[in-house]
């Protein structure tokens, strides 16, 4: 037995039958985003003034990210061209590059991004408590200039120990640059390079802090959304990066020589979801990054 | 079989090709690991009958709480006890929270594990193909991985009664913030608990549910016989077609949303946490900030397209056998068809009906009274269609037609009693009330499962090629018929009188100085519901003897035994690997009984157009003004 329209296509619809699937799954896939994107529209709306963060991702290394993505896409689709045109060696080589570029995502992702991000510290301070630390906060310049305030301190936690131990009263924290110049205009926006933490250590008691917390997906809202959202990107791509592996295959060489078309078909179809992957990293980059 | 080596096989040789089919595939391959459509709809009908009855099971034992709250349960109490392990069932008395699981899991076993699997992939399954003429699904893989997917979630969903704690218990819709908070602490693993297993297993049903639904979509658009246009379809498929997009589209967001549950269970956000959470008196540790309305609405984006999912599939049952027992093309076909469009559509703008005690705002809460309004428009339309297509029919009561015609009015008081629903200045009355419950029992219990039994006995004999015992059936039929009554009429009585759907002692408290109505008050009604569930129970022991007996020992019957047009029914009984033994073409509409000037009653799908045919069917003015 065999499944018509699996490599040719149907006259009157004009299509093949993963063609048709590919589709289907990807509108769920935009439902499933959908969802994710709605809630953090609904949950940036209802935070707090201040409460959601603005600069703490790393710009330059998200925007190569995306550039990476953008070339992986190109280049899936010149593997396909070159399947059309049946040229394999070409094919071979294009879906490498793909397949490395997606590889690249996942390790500057899971190496760098996210690592740093469990190392810097945010500590919310009690709302009573803001005045005490206004040298470091700045707020008062911020009304005038009908900024929203700053709510907590971030920075390189210098006593982890402090998170532990009761006997500890104070926290100290190696302070992001903002806020050792929290009045220079400079910082009022969100810095396109990423800056480090500094030397200069502030004290802040802990009666006074509400959180102490890493950036983990437990520290805000924002944070929970970033990884929530990324962490589900980054699982599409490893999930577009092993199909594209088995496609690079010997094992696929073999349906190539049986039918070209089959595997060009394969490809087709597994690019459309590439493209989607990517196109959804076109929508995470401004929405964490940027805005 | 994979694709490229069906490829490959085609290459070499046809005869070989036939070889290779019938004596690779062993028993293993053959019967469970199958790809066949066939074998794939009947597991799920089979595991989801199972579902349905432990479903079932569950909630005859929260019966026997409510109708003796306190009283230790007679004779299985012991048993129970043992089985679902300390701290459920003590000494035969069921514990608060364990009442509490048995709810949340009655209510997801029963849609998730139960009526889908049944009335979507299971009749999807094994009619779809035959009916639209295809040797298979378009992917009989994914359609196998389909299937264990749902193996797999419904294995997690069954093993999390067994964790510590037990099943999840924060209801079946697990509201926020009280199922982020539920079955966590010192005495529950991170991941194996009640609440996180629901997730987890959720998402192996929404996978298994996506992959069903790119499947099915696909084949009826790929694989319908030459001839076979959209118009031509049996209204079955065209109920599929439109159940498979609410699949595709409405679960995603649960998905996401469980995901973010998961999350705050697991990773620590606070997606669904609101700032300043107290429990148990004491403060939360967790940042706030999040929104416990937001799961309401994605959790009601599936739900509200859920009814539909569940009640489609049984529409398009109960309208072949219509069809096919009053010996009448089915009335309104078109209507019918642009009806469950429509009904596609409008259920994805009414979830927020449910949630109007949330307090929306008049302005978003006239919208979705306006949209939940509006979906009653086609679905008056399908129901009254099917009411029409008996008028004047020469109609048989066989088994099938009597489950569908007992569909119609229960159907009914379920689909009218939710009007008061809709409208959310009564529903402020009524929400939370066992009226609720009795509402969309109605349109889910002896609506939808009736259906599902309908279309049971309607192509059990294709499956099987025998036909199941009638005497057995009717003495099923007849007592689940007034038991089901029994049990969800009264329910209405309760709900008005202000019964709460979630006590646990069924309104014993609340009973007193409470008005009567027919003699017993609110909570006095429970014990006859409770005997009435029990009775129900007990009345689908003729059915399950009766499903396995036949098997072996039905009254063997042709390919045809009911005499109906659609194209399954041209495919030998039992069909084989690939269905046909000669692709069908179609030539006519799907539903050709009783065309005049010709022998029998029924034209099958696959039978020519004749030139008498044509002539009469554009008949001379002369013959008209005669």
């Amino acid at each position: 037995m065999e499944i018509p329209y699996t490599i040719s296509t149907r006259p009157d619809t004009g299509l093949w039958n993963a063609k048709v699937g590919i589709w289907l799954f990807l509108a769920s896939e935009v439902m499933l985003f959908g969802g994710l994107f709605s809630a953090y529209i609904f949950l940036r709306l209802d935070a707090l003034p201040g409460e959601w963060p603005h600069g703490l991702l790393n710009v330059p290394v998200g925007a190569m990210n995306t550039a990476i993505l953008i070339i992986s896409s190109v280049t899936v689709v010149l593997a396909w061209a070159a399947l059309k045109m049946r040229r394999y060696r070409a094919y071979w080589w294009y879906m490498l590059v793909t397949i490395l570029c997606g590889i690249i995502f996942l390790v500057v992702k899971l190496t760098y991004e996210w690592p740093q991000k469990f190392e810097h510290y945010g500590a919310k301070l009690k709302p009573e408590a803001l005045a005490k630390y206004e040298k470091y906060l700045g707020n008062e310049r911020r009304t005038e200039k009908g900024l929203e305030p700053r709510v907590e301190i971030t920075g390189h936690l210098e006593n982890h120990e402090a998170l532990a131990d009761p006997n500890i009263k104070e926290f100290e924290i190696g302070l992001d640059p903002v806020y050792v110049e929290p009045n220079n205009p400079a910082n009022d926006r969100p810095h396109f390079f990423y800056v480090p933490p500094t030397d200069h250590v502030a004290k802040i008691d802990k009666e006074d802090v509400e959180r102490n917390t890493s950036f983990g997906p437990w520290h805000n809202q924002y944070f929970a959304t970033y990884f929530t959202i990324t962490g589900l990107h980054g699982l599409h791509v490893l999930g577009g990066v092993l199909v594209f592996t088995y496609m690079w295959l010997p094992v696929s060489k073999k349906v190539y020589q049986r039918n070209p078309e089959h595997l060009a078909n394969r490809v087709e179809v597994s690019g459309l979801f590439w493209h989607f992957v990517d196109l959804i990293w076109i929508f995470v980059f401004p929405l964490f990054y940027l805005l | 079989m994979d694709a490229s080596t069906s490829a490959a096989a085609h290459h070499e040789s046809h005869e070989h090709h036939g070889e290779h089919e019938h004596h690779e595939l062993g028993w293993w391959r053959k019967y469970v690991f199958s790809t066949d459509h066939k074998v794939i709809g009947i597991w799920y009908g089979v595991c989801g009958l199972l579902f349905l009855f432990f479903g079932f099971s569950l909630m005859m034992m929260m019966r026997f709480q409510l109708a003796y709250p306190g009283h230790a349960m007679p004779v299985i109490g012991g048993v129970l006890s043992k089985i679902f392990g300390p701290g459920t069932m003590d000494g035969g008395k069921m514990a608060p929270e364990f009442y509490n699981s048995l709810g949340a899991m009655h209510g997801t076993i029963m849609i998730f594990l139960g009526v889908v699997p049944v009335a979507f992939a299971a009749f999807g399954n094994f009619v779809v193909p035959l009916q639209i003429g295809a040797p298979d699904m378009t992917f009989p893989k994914v359609n196998a991985a389909s299937f264990w997917a749902f193996f797999v979630g419904a294995a997690v969903m069954v093993a999390s009664f067994f964790v510590p704690g037990g099943a999840a218990k924060s209801g079946w819709t697990s509201y926020t913030p009280l199922a982020d908070i539920a079955d966590k602490g010192p005495h529950y693993h991170l991941i194996w608990n009640g609440q996180t297993m629901w997730i987890l297993g959720f998402i192996f049903l929404i996978t298994s549910s996506l992959l069903g639904a790119v499947n099915f979509i696909t084949t009826i658009i790929q694989l319908r016989a030459k001839g076979l246009t959209w118009m031509r379809l049996p209204f079955f498929v065209w109920t599929q077609f439109v159940t498979a997009f609410l699949l595709l589209l409405a679960f995603p967001p649960l998905e996401a949303a469980l995901v973010m549950q998961f999350m705050d269970r697991v990773a620590g956000t606070s997606f669904f946490l609101p700032t300043g959470l107290v429990v148990n008196g004491a403060a939360v540790h967790i940042s706030g900030g999040g929104s416990p309305l937001l799961w309401q609405h994605l959790f009601w984006f599936l739900g509200h397209p859920e009814v539909y999912v569940l009640i489609l599939p049984a529409f398009g049952i109960v309208a072949e056998i219509i069809a096919n027992n009053s010996r009448k093309p089915l009335w309104g076909y078109k209507s019918l068809v642009f009806s469950v469009l429509v009904i596609g559509f409008l259920s994805f703008i009414v979830w927020a009906h449910h949630m109007w005690l949330t307090g929306m705002g008049s302005t978003v809460s006239a919208f979705f009274q306006t949209t939940t309004l509006l979906i009653s428009i086609p679905s008056v339309i399908v129901l009254s269609a099917f009411f029409i297509s008996l008028w004047g029919g020469s109609i048989r009561f066989t088994v099938p037609m009597l489950w569908a015609t007992a569909f119609l009015p229960m159907f009914g008081i379920g689909g009218l009693t939710g009007i008061p629903l809709a409208f959310n200045s009564a529903d402020l009355y009524l929400h939370d009330t066992y009226y609720v419950i009795a509402h969309f029992h109605y349109i889910v219990a002896p609506g939808t499962i009736f259906g599902l039994f309908a279309g049971v006995y309607y192509w059990y004999p294709k499956a099987t090629g025998r036909m199941m015992n009638e005497f057995w059936s009717k003495v099923h039929f007849w007592p689940s018929l007034i038991c089901m009554n029994v049990i969800f009429l009264p329910m209405f009585l309760q709900g008005m009188l202000g019964m709460h759907r979630r006590w646990y002692d069924g309104g014993q408290g609340w009973t007193i100085g409470n008005e009567h109505v027919w003699g017993l008050s609110g909570f006095q009604w429970n014990t006859p519901i409770s005997w009435a569930a029990w009775t129900m129970g007990l009345a689908q022991i003729p059915f399950i003897i009766n499903f396995f007996w036949s098997i072996k020992h039905g009254k063997k019957v042709d390919d045809n035994p009911w005499e109906a047009t659609t194209l399954e029914w041209t495919a030998p009984n039992r069909p084989p690997h690939g269905n046909f033994v000669i692709t069908p073409v179609a030539y006519r509409g799907p539903y050709e009984y009783s065309l005049p000037g010709r022998e029998k009653d029924f034209t099958m799908q696959n039978e020519p157009v004749e030139e008498t045919e044509r002539t009469r069917r554009r008949p001379e003015p002369e013959t008209v003004l005669a």
